[in-house]
């Protein structure tokens, strides 16, 4: 049965695939009439206003260009012109750095708000107004006061990711079951003890949930930093073939966004299928 | 008398007389044109060095110049100068001269807009102007006008393509903190133009242009001010009848596609590449609204020249020859090739060909052709920035007293730059201030007050 609806489910799949990629094809068609002008004018003008070509590209445009992107995704022309693939390890090295950073400082601030009712009043408002704040609204203040583009983009990153690590580490840890703490306590275990033997097993889904939507976020803003910013990275991509109107290139880029960001969040989902327990 | 003339060529007139009556012969007349166009008159620069290297040599040997012409008669001019190199080593000291100080700095960042108005800034890299000048000099593309400003501020960049009105708006604080910036050379003049979208191709009369929205790519620019010129000199008032929005040259192109604006201000490759697209047309070169004028510059912070004085030097020695080099027609077509492909403008080279060789399609069906559509001229003229000044302060970008004349001279180093074009065998222009007109309306750069005072249309202050 489940065999069946996978094999049907994919059939559904790749019938929907045919069917999007095909209306495309036809949609940005060339309409082939080539416009009244002079050929010495024509010679000076693009395809899309010679021959009617849609300024969109069509699939198969894409297709041969992805190809060659895939065939030397590693080349180097110069500090303005590398490969998709250094431009990809450039953005996930800026991901990483910011991400672990936020990791470092959110989980075990999350720890602490959630085992003190106290600070975790007290630190409430702060985080409520810090939270909602779009991550780019930053970056001129990080610009201006870092004063180096690439830690400010790093910075962002870690502004962003943050927080939902730090919200879920607390309510993990405050929701804790109250008779394994009691437990933990008849038993006289000390504080630290008690905090990784109990409370981090028993919070560790909700931190891992929390760190799964962190990355999510971080991927989609390393995106917009690196627009803003340039130099290296698949935004900066984005923002140069987009300087050269290639929507082409520009598609290519978003595929791959796409499943970069797939694959971050399904190698943290493995990971937080390792820590989740039956209750 | 000419720098160029050549001190070996016996048969040379002390007094003859050309058009102008400043030069021996028409022939050095016409010479001296040239180089006050910056273009090349030797064919390389090290043959240019080696002649100046040589005059002063032989000048020196025989000051006075009835010997000279007397020895150069007997010997010939060949015999001279091999006679002049066995006691005086003129290659060394040809070198010497062009090396002029080792820089601090060798590895140099620079950063770009990607634009046409950058080209000897790019153009040096590939061209391998840098490296002539023993500098190793990575060209960066950066996303947009505020980022190359913080950039360079950060001084993540040591120097940087600029709007030419930018380093006047860093020095005086506008926008961001103060800092002392400088304008060793201007990039390129003219290369603007106004594009409008298709849908407007038979309102070209700017009093229809009430109630239009239009894009320029930043405020403290050139192309601010001149579509603000235009449109008051036509009578719409650019902050309350016309809606003007700053956006990033890239994506004017976009925008007129989708219709959200009905044109632009904006540098000649970003036209063109709408016109190449078919969703706009060429309304207006900027050339035509003031001929000469300048538009982007080449910009360094003034602690980057104390702390590198020689790397400083170099690396405007390269610009100015890069300019100089891109001035002439019939490089223009190598240049365009050089600085298309991704690394530098990312664009594709039928564009940069029309705007860089003149030869155009205009959008509406014609080929036009004007070889000055962009023009490139290293020399700050101070009297540029005077008038930047007047338009700041009449948008209200300034407010209260300037001293027109002191900030244009601490931010447009006329003098360094003279200096620097003197020692590699150019003939700069004497003065750094020249009077010029704008739509037919003279502007004198000693009486900026009066000028702002003249305009009708300006901002309330």
């Amino acid at each position: 049965m489940t065999a069946s609806l996978r094999l049907r489910a994919a059939v559904v799949s790749i019938v929907l695939l045919a069917v999007f990629l095909g209306a495309w094809h036809i949609a940005t068609r060339s309409t082939g009439t080539a416009a009244n002008m002079s050929p010495e004018y024509a010679k000076l003008m693009g395809m899309t206003a010679t021959q009617g070509k849609s300024a969109m590209p069509g699939p198969l445009d894409i297709g041969a260009k992805l190809w060659e992107h895939l065939r030397r995704p590693f080349y180097d022309n110069g500090p303005n012109d590398k490969g998709l693939g250094i431009q990809l390890a450039y953005s996930l090295g800026r991901v990483m750095l910011g991400y672990l950073i936020a990791v470092a400082i959110a989980i075990p601030l999350g720890f602490l708000i959630g085992m003190s009712p106290l600070m975790s009043k007290a630190l409430d408002p702060f985080i409520q107004i810090l939270k909602p704040i779009s991550p780019l609204a930053w970056m001129p203040l990080a610009l201006y006061t870092i004063k180096d583009s690439s830690l400010s983009a790093i910075f962002v990153i870690f502004i962003c990711s943050v927080w939902p690590m730090l919200i879920n580490t607390a309510f993990g840890v405050a929701s804790v079951r109250k008779e394994w703490i009691n437990v933990a306590r008849t038993l006289e275990v000390g504080n630290i003890r008690r905090a990784f033997t109990v409370i981090l097993p028993a919070a560790a889904p909700t931190i891992l949930t929390g760190m799964r939507i962190s990355i999510g976020i971080a991927w989609l803003v390393i995106v917009a930093a690196e627009m803003l910013v340039g130099g290296t990275g698949i935004g900066y991509f984005v923002w140069n073939e987009w300087n050269n109107l290639s929507i082409t290139n520009v598609i290519i880029a978003i595929l791959l966004i796409g499943v970069v960001g797939m694959v971050l969040d399904q190698m943290l989902a493995r990971v937080s299928r390792l820590v989740t327990f039956p209750e | 008398m000419s720098i160029f003339d050549d001190p070996f060529d016996a048969d040379s007139r002390v007094n003859a007389g050309c058009i102008c009556g400043q030069h021996q012969s028409p022939a050095e007349h016409e010479h001296a044109m040239l180089a006050l166009r910056c273009e090349p008159v030797a064919d390389s620069h090290e043959k240019r060095y080696e002649n100046v290297v040589a005059s002063a040599v032989l000048r020196a040997v025989f000051p006075e110049v009835t010997t000279r012409r007397a020895f150069l008669k007997t010997v010939g001019a060949a015999t001279a100068l091999a006679a002049v190199s066995q006691f005086f080593p003129l290659k060394t000291a040809t070198e010497a001269f062009a090396e002029a100080g080792t820089p601090e700095k060798k590895d140099l960042k620079v950063g770009f807009i990607p634009i046409t108005c950058a080209t000897p800034i790019i153009m040096a890299a590939p061209l391998g102007f840098y490296s002539k000048a023993g500098l190793n000099v990575e060209v960066v593309k950066t996303a947009g006008w505020a980022v190359i400003r913080d950039k360079t501020i950060n001084k993540e960049y040591d120097a940087s393509h600029m709007l030419a009105p930018m380093p006047i708006a860093i020095s005086l604080g506008l926008g961001a903190q103060p800092i002392p910036f400088t304008v060793p050379a201007i990039e390129n003049i003219n290369g603007q133009g106004i594009t409008l979208a298709m849908k407007h191709k038979d309102k070209r009369n700017p009093k229809d242009w009430k109630g239009m929205k239009f894009a320029i790519p930043f405020d403290y620019s050139m192309h601010n001010y001149l579509l603000r010129y235009y449109l008051a000199e036509h009578g719409i008032d650019p902050d309350t009848d016309v809606q003007l929005r700053s956006v990033p040259p890239p994506e004017m192109v976009a925008n007129l596609r989708a219709d959200n604006i009905d044109g632009f201000l904006a540098p000649d490759n970003i036209c063109q590449r709408a016109i190449y697209d078919g969703v706009g047309f060429l309304h207006v070169l900027s050339k035509e609204i003031w001929d000469g004028h300048p538009c982007c510059s080449f910009s360094a912070s003034r602690e980057f020249i104390t702390t590198a004085p020689n790397s400083f030097a170099a690396l405007t020695r390269a610009i100015v020859d890069a300019t100089a080099y891109a001035s002439k027609a019939e490089n223009r077509k190598q240049i365009a090739e050089a600085i298309a492909p991704a690394n530098y403008i990312n664009a594709p080279v039928t564009v940069l060909e029309q705007v860089l060789t003149g030869t155009y399609a205009d959008g509406l069906g014609g080929v036009k052709t004007d070889p000055k559509r962009v023009d490139f001229d290293p020399f700050p003229w101070q009297s540029f920035a005077v008038w930047m000044l007047t338009q700041m302060k009449r948008w209200g970008q300034i407010k209260g007293d300037v001293d027109y004349k002191s900030v244009a001279e601490q931010i447009y180093l006329a003098t360094d730059t003279r200096k620097v074009m003197t020692d590699m065998g150019l003939t700069p222009p004497k003065d750094s201030y020249k009077s010029f007109s704008v739509m037919g309306k003279p502007f004198d750069p000693t009486k900026p007050d009066d000028y702002v005072a003249s305009f009708k249309i300006k901002k309330a202050s």
